[in-house]
């Protein structure tokens, strides 16, 4: 048998002692198309790094494991070395210069050039560029990408489709090119595009070249692989030839049951109750969280969930709402009326309050103290804890009660009230986060990724803490996290976005492949919502 | 061990707590003005005279250094761009002197008139950092020296007609200098002043100074004062209290230049001349100096560092002057003032990441 393009044998990668890959094995053969597929933070992308050479990876103490192409063993140090040995990568994210032309783009740092006096006496680097070469192997690569458009024109202005197709182009025209990896290549493409691609895709394999294609899309993966491997939580749970698969056992695979639901008993929130908070038609333009056109009711009282994969908008439903990120549409607060959007000041006086995900950049002034943490944002926005001389004082002594009975509540672990923010553990950064949330009294409390950065034993600290907010002062609460499981263990029910949009709303007993399809946007909406 | 040991090992290990926490470049300076006054005493110098005069410079550029904090807090860093307030004081000292103003009377409304002059060109001036947001600094330098390129221009063809003012010989424009006395030279100086050993303490000067420390700190304290503070230290989390950022930074830039109006006119009361044309050229670059040698940084300043920074600052100014003239013959004072300032300055640039510490 032929050696494989591309053996991984045994990887495994500690990042500060957390696993993120255990022993993972993967092997592409020769002109195979290979998916690979996996939740957000499944290790997909570390991987890729290994086999890239990111100095990430290096910096961060390096890999077990080896890895061979086409039989040999190599060392893979740099992202040079990956070039050297025939990798290419197209990456999520475009990595092309808008002011060149196409041309340009994929001869970059490979230019073509024409001898004269001066590199003569001074090295290649000095020659004239031959844009009739660059020109035709440019034309040749778009050729094989079918793509028929104008070699000379510049970058900027393409549709996002033609740029894919591009970056695919830029890797053709290296000779050396074995192996391609492909990072969710249809997620910016229209449906039409990504036919193309899946057609361009199955022609380069027929001409040898490996591909590795990582998507959640679930039907493209079973439409172009030949064979699919499956990661959870940096293991390979599944590998299986696309024959012998279907979109229900790859979503079962994906999600698999981490923690068993706890056994509180979990109410029913009937959709036709009166909501406490209404979404509709909301816009969010937040960088790569973007919502288009979210209608959603929360109830009063009820734990929601909000799950998703990352990119498809689940964190920008919150960010959007509190007026942190321009958004558009209709949100209306019961008790309160209709919410001004890109407004903070209007959402907060409405009631809500949000734990931000980014916690130590919006959550937290890091270098202040834990009392003024607390206090600040109801200190600013609601005007609590003043004290009305000639003008508006801050009141300390009633910041520092205010501060102490959180303490004491929360539990935060701290030498006092004066401790400055930054020198606590990332556990009870988050209670200081939700204590100056709770300042502000809320009746509807946003929680982001509430366990994003947090030892273990600290998360559940955490949940446990929402949780008793909601039964014991009757908060309702809107948790929106990429864990699956963390959602399972507090949430009543848990709405899932997918494309910026509502997919549906599960119970948290929904099956693991029900969870799994439609986050990956097959399944169509088993409950939708009301609107 | 013997508790001999232990002891001078806790001492040693407290003097270096200390020096930590007071900061490795406030330290030095410290130590270096203790060395500059062992000399002056070895040399025989007029001790008495000298510490009056460390009193007087100190309360005399106060306010100047006050000046800093409300744009450090706000986030547009030291104010560079001082010699526009500094304008607006010296236009209300020389509007004081041409209503043939005197004493506090003179004092009090070129206090008002150039703290409102300030304020104006505050906000104006705040609006530009706001379009300049990351370049507050450079763009600070190079608008307090056009700024003080432009007042030449206006010195030159305002149409003043004092006759303590104007060339003695005719023409028009303003003197370089102008003399105060018999307007409000020195009336806080003189204020309740005593003598202690033959030193002479500013009693007005000093409590005028720790009037506007009270202010500056009442104003720090109240809500706009925390929200101001909030933007400077996390414009999303400003964000997400509901406040608006250029407003808060413009208030910064107000309270700034408004102070650095008063600032000036305070100092020309001590000094006894008021200095137009180039004067105010460099006076943005001590007055940043003096704060970052009190242990602020680029982005944290407080009261205690501009009040520790100034008498520093100025105590080696006051003290390296005699001692360096008779140490070698030349005038190195100025020389010294220059290298201080600016290699402060430098420090504290290279520093701007870690905040806290210097």
């Amino acid at each position: 048998m032929e050696a494989p393009r591309l053996e991984m044998r045994d990887i495994s990668k500690e990042y500060f002692g957390n696993k993120v890959l255990r022993s993972v094995n993967l092997s592409v053969a020769p002109g195979e198309i290979h998916g690979l597929v996996g939740e957000n933070g499944a290790g997909k992308s570390t991987l890729m790094n290994i086999l890239f050479g990111m100095p990430v990876i290096r910096n961060t103490g390096g890999f077990e494991g080896r890895i061979f192409i086409d039989g040999e063993p190599v060392e893979v140090n740099s992202p040079y070395d990956a070039l050297e040995l025939g990798i290419g990568m197209v990456h999520q994210e475009f990595m092309l210069l808008p002011g060149l032309t196409i041309t340009e783009n994929i001869k970059i740092n490979r230019e073509i050039v024409k001898d004269n006096l001066l590199s003569k006496m001074l090295g290649k680097k000095l020659g004239i560029l031959d844009f009739e070469r660059m020109r035709k192997d440019a034309r040749k690569a778009l050729d094989r990408v079918e793509l028929n458009i104008d070699e000379m024109l510049p970058v900027l202005g393409l549709p996002v489709g033609f740029m894919q197709f591009i970056e695919i182009a830029r890797e053709l025209d290296k000779d050396s090119l074995r192996l391609l990896i492909l990072d969710e290549p249809t997620a910016v493409l229209t449906e039409k595009d990504a036919e193309t691609l899946i057609e361009v895709m199955k022609k380069l394999s027929r001409e040898g070249i490996s591909i590795l294609f990582i998507t959640h899309r679930l039907n493209e993966v079973l439409r172009v692989a030949d064979n699919i491997t499956v990661l959870r939580d940096g293991e390979v749970v599944g590998k299986l030839p696309s024959s012998e698969a279907t979109i229900e056992v790859l979503a079962e695979l994906m999600v698999g049951r981490k923690v068993d639901i706890s056994a509180r008993a979990r109410r029913g929130f009937e959709e036709d109750a009166k909501p406490i908070l209404t979404i509709k038609d909301l816009h969010v333009d937040m960088p790569g969280e973007r919502v288009s056109g979210l209608s959603l009711n929360v109830q009063e009282g009820e734990i929601l969930g909000i799950g998703g994969l990352a990119g498809h908008g689940k964190i920008g439903i919150a960010n959007g709402i509190m007026g942190l990120y321009p958004a558009r549409g209709y949100v209306h607060v019961a008790n309160y009326g209709e919410v001004e959007l890109n407004s903070p000041l209007s959402a907060l006086s409405s009631g809500m309050a949000f734990v931000s995900e980014d916690r130590r950049g919006m959550g937290l002034l890091l270098d202040e103290t834990i009392e003024l943490n607390i206090a600040v944002q109801a200190l600013l926005s609601r005007g609590k804890f003043l004290k009305k001389y000639l003008f508006n004082m801050i009141d300390r002594e009633s910041i520092r009660k205010h501060a102490l009975k959180m303490i004491k509540d929360l539990d935060i672990r701290c030498t006092g009230p004066n401790q400055i923010v930054r020198r606590l553990s990332g556990g009870n950064q988050q209670k200081v986060c939700i204590a100056k949330a709770l300042t502000l009294e809320p009746s509807i409390l946003f929680v982001s990724e509430p366990t994003r950065g947090i030892d273990v034993g600290a998360k559940k600290i955490v949940l446990d803490l929402l949780l008793q907010l909601n039964q014991e002062l009757g908060v309702t609460i809107i948790m929106t996290s990429s864990e699956l499981a963390e959602l399972r263990s507090i949430c009543d029910r848990i709405a899932i976005i997918y494309r910026g949009r509502l997919q549906g709303i599960l119970p948290v007993d929904a099956s693991d492949k029900e969870f799994g399809l439609m986050m990956a946007g097959e399944l169509s909406a088993v409950k939708e919502g009301v609107f | 061990m013997t508790s001999g040991d232990f002891n001078e090992h806790s001492l040693w290990q407290r003097i270096k707590e200390g020096v930590a926490s007071f900061g490795v470049a406030r330290s030095i300076i410290l130590l270096f003005l203790i060395i500059l006054l062992i000399a002056a005493l070895i040399l025989d110098l007029p001790m008495d005279q000298i510490l009056s005069s460390m009193l007087s410079r100190f309360g005399m550029n106060g306010i100047l250094v006050l000046a800093m904090i409300p744009t450090i807090r706000s986030g547009t860093g030291p104010n560079f761009g001082l010699p526009l307030g500094i304008s607006c004081g010296l236009i209300a000292a020389v509007l004081s002197i041409e209503l043939d103003l005197r004493g506090f009377q003179a004092l009090f409304f070129a206090v008002g008139l150039g703290g409102a002059l300030g304020a104006i060109a505050g906000y104006l001036y705040g609006l530009l950092l706001n379009k300049v947001k990351g370049q507050e600094m450079t763009v600070g330098t190079y608008f307090g020296f056009s700024i003080v390129s432009l007042m030449c221009i206006f010195w030159f063809l305002a149409p003043f007609k004092s006759p303590e003012m104007i060339w003695p010989y005719g023409g028009s424009g303003l003197r370089v200098t102008i003399a105060l006395e018999g307007r409000f030279d020195k009336v806080l100086n003189n204020f309740l002043a005593f003598d202690v050993f033959g030193v002479t303490i500013p009693t007005g000067l000093l409590l005028f100074y720790g009037a506007f420390c009270l202010i500056v700190w009442l104003f720090m304290h109240s809500k706009t004062g925390v929200a101001l503070s909030t933007v400077g230290e996390s414009p999303r989390f400003a964000e997400s209290c509901g406040l608006s950022i250029d407003r808060y930074r413009t208030i910064g830039s107000v309270v700034s230049q408004a102070l650095g109006a008063v600032g000036i006119i305070v100092y020309a009361q001590t000094f006894g001349f008021l200095q137009l044309y180039m004067a105010p050229l460099f006076m943005a670059f001590f007055a940043v100096a003096s704060i970052l040698i009190g242990g602020a940084t680029l982005n944290r300043a407080t009261i205690w560092h501009a009040t520790v920074g100034c008498f520093l600052f100025q105590s080696i100014l006051v003290v390296s002057m005699p001692v360096a003239n008779l140490i070698i013959s030349e005038n190195l004072a100025e020389v010294a003032r220059i290298i201080i300032s600016n290699g402060i300055i430098l420090y504290a640039l290279t520093r701007r990441e870690i905040g806290g510490g210097a």
